[in-house]
């Protein structure tokens, strides 16, 4: 055989790289992302953050099986208002979800190249996200177990699913939802699998990982099939992710209670969701960043970018509660009419300005680059619409149900310790999610960044 | 073949454009069975390779089409022949209701087609293959570039093609073992 020859060339000399903040080559943004999962000592602001939500999760399941043991009855929920909480926590965690499908799908079809650092954990909150939202429904059934009654398939009792009702078509999307999220989440973890194959140093990490990697090679053939695949998955997902919170809003529209039978319903929904998720988008990412050093990669503009997409949400969110008070009078129903009059001036009323405050007031101050760039006003603003979103969720689903159009039937809702313990619970639940998911899998793309690298050092970043 | 306990040689490159440089150079060359590794995804590198049509798209096509055929074939088969029930006097066949589980099985379909359709194309998944054998192949998935040819290729000769690759300016050439 012919005789290893040493080149003259250096390969580790990569100085002329330059990848968003700090100078990286290849091989050090494989090992600094790497490292995370394989080699570095769990931060302290992990442990913390691991034993708060695992305290929360304890909360969580515990609060699920005296549910199952009793009843949803342990709820406040009651005739007139049946669906409370949990509906509202549904919505709100599919809204949740939808910026991660948002920003690893259609900014990968519009070629922003910004996306690249944060696709990955963004996929992640998807797929937790989903999972409460789809936890949520099943928890309100009363008979959870026939949950799989909503599935068509052919049983002894010859029944077959209503196609006409908006609760199948939710299962049908929520189900097509979370599947493909995990198939496009899964496809862009494989090459990092197998980056993680080659240098975990244990021999359990080592099958552990390659068995997950399915044997990936980096051969030019394999890259070519996986970026179209990854590429038609992108454009799968984007019709995909609106007509998920499209179906999840003709749940309401389709019913005919005042302030539900809305023709604005899905483009509504859909922008207070991407509203919701880029929030939760920036909750997450400002202390992951810190917690694991990630700054480099996770820049002021990735934060700038996602304070402006907020911004345009929030606008259209805006406009659609301008929608709906115009076109309650405009109507001259007078059930319209009093489902907004009762929402700014009834009972519930705090809570409706309150939505104004946090949804429509204060995002208004992301017009200001001293805003964007602040960090810790940022994380404040995605907290404050979080609770926003969710208020907003509970807003629509209450003041509708309480007073229809019997006033003899009129009724309060009353959240009880359980309805608290489900929603707390599903947070922490989340985050234990998404705490093992940046302990045990590679948080930023690794095979992208790399990708990212090579642009940079083409000169068009 | 497979008694031969040689699988190929391979060339280690420390950069992409070393990478397309010499695999346009092998299939100039005359030699077919070449595969070149990759940390990330390389703009022509399997153009150079001459590997054009990969069949995602299609194969895509088809599941999104039996996808969206079969939901809307079982909603009707189901509201219309197997369980007909007057729904507010709806027509059985209400086909706009229809539409939006039928528009999520296409999207199931096509996703599934695609991520399925990568995998089996691309031979995986797969507990071995004989590259994993070769000298610092590990750093195919960190930084190292890497361009093999099989023993397969017709035109493979051990001598021959090991000085074609060492005239190639590699870091390293060397033998694959099965």
């Amino acid at each position: 055989m012919p005789p290893a020859i040493s080149s003259t060339v250096d390969p580790l000399d990569e100085s002329r790289l330059k990848v968003l903040k700090g100078a990286y080559s290849y091989g050090s943004i494989s090992d600094k992302i790497s490292d995370i999962v394989l080699t570095r000592p769990t931060h302290w602001g992990w442990i913390a953050g691991f034993a708060f939500c695992s305290a929360l999760t304890v909360l969580f399941v515990a609060a699920i099986a005296y549910l199952f043991y009793k009843g949803v009855g342990i709820w406040g929920v009651d005739i007139p208002v049946a669906w409370a909480f949990a509906i509202t926590n549904f919505v709100w965690w599919v809204g949740i979800g939808h910026a991660g499908t948002f920003i690893s799908a259609f900014l990968l079809l519009l070629r922003q190249k910004w996306r690249t650092s944060i696709n990955r954990f963004a996929e992640a909150m998807t797929i937790f996200a989903v999972a409460m939202a789809g936890l949520m429904p099943i928890l309100h059934l009363g008979r959870p177990w026939f949950f799989y009654w909503l599935t068509p398939y052919p049983d002894i009792m010859n029944l077959w699913p209503q196609w006409r009702s908006p609760l199948v078509w939710d299962i049908f999307a929520i189900g097509t939802y979370i599947i493909v999220s995990i198939l496009f989440w899964y496809m862009g973890l494989i090459p990092d699998l197998a980056t993680l194959r080659d240098r975990a140093a244990g021999r359990a990490s080592q099958i552990m990982y390659g068995l997950a990697a399915l044997g990936w090679r980096g051969e030019a053939r394999q890259w070519h099939r996986f970026d179209t695949a990854y590429l038609l998955m992108a454009g799968l997902a984007t019709p995909l992710v609106i007509s998920v919170h499209s179906v999840v809003s003709l749940d309401f529209a389709i019913g005919n209670t005042p302030g539900w039978h809305s023709t604005i319903f899905p483009p509504y929904f859909v922008a207070g969701a991407l509203f919701s998720g880029f929030a939760m988008a920036l909750t997450i990412s400002i202390p992951l960043r810190a917690i694991f050093g990630l700054k480099d990669f996770i820049t002021a503009r990735h934060l700038d970018n996602i304070a402006k997409i907020m911004l345009v949400c929030g606008l259209l969110v805006a406009y659609s509660y301008g929608v709906e008070i115009f076109m309650a009078f405009y109507s001259a129903d007078q059930f319209e009419e009093y489902m907004i009059m009762n929402r700014m001036i009834g009972p519930y009323a705090p809570i409706y300005w309150i939505v104004i405050l946090f949804n429509v007031i204060i995002p208004q101050c992301l017009w200001f680059k001293r805003v964007r760039l602040s960090v810790p006003t940022l994380f404040a603003l995605s907290i404050i619409v979080n609770v926003g979103m969710w208020l907003e969720r509970f807003m629509i689903i209450v003041t509708s149900l309480h007073r229809d159009f019997l006033p003899s039937s009129w009724g309060m809702f009353y959240p009880t310790f359980w309805d608290w313990a489900i929603l707390l619970g599903s947070v922490g639940a989340f985050g234990w999610l998404f705490l093992m998911f940046v302990r045990f899998l590679p948080a930023i793309s690794i095979s992208e960044m790399r990708k990212l690298a090579h642009d940079k050092k083409g000169g068009d970043l | 073949m497979s008694s031969d306990p040689l699988y190929g040689l391979i060339a280690e490159f420390g950069d992409e454009k070393a990478l397309v440089h010499a695999a346009k150079r092998a299939r100039a060359d005359g030699y077919r069975r070449i595969d070149a590794y990759a940390p990330f995804s390389v703009d022509g590198l399997s153009d150079a390779l001459g590997f054009r049509h990969d069949r995602i798209a299609l194969t895509t096509l088809i599941g999104g089409i039996a996808g969206g055929a079969g939901g809307y074939f079982l909603q009707w088969y189901t509201a219309v022949i197997d369980y007909p029930i007057n729904s507010g006097g709806r027509p059985l066949h209400s086909w706009p209701a229809f539409i939006p589980a039928t528009f999520e099985m296409i999207v199931l379909g096509a996703a599934l087609a695609a991520f399925l359709g990568m995998l089996i194309l691309n031979g995986l998944p797969q507990l071995h293959h004989p590259i994993f054998n070769a000298p610092e192949f590990d750093l195919a998935s960190r930084n190292r570039f890497f361009l093999c040819i099989e023993c397969a290729d017709p035109k493979f000769e051990r001598h021959t093609t090991g000085e074609f690759l060492t005239n190639l300016q590699p870091l390293k050439v060397a033998e694959v073992r099965r």
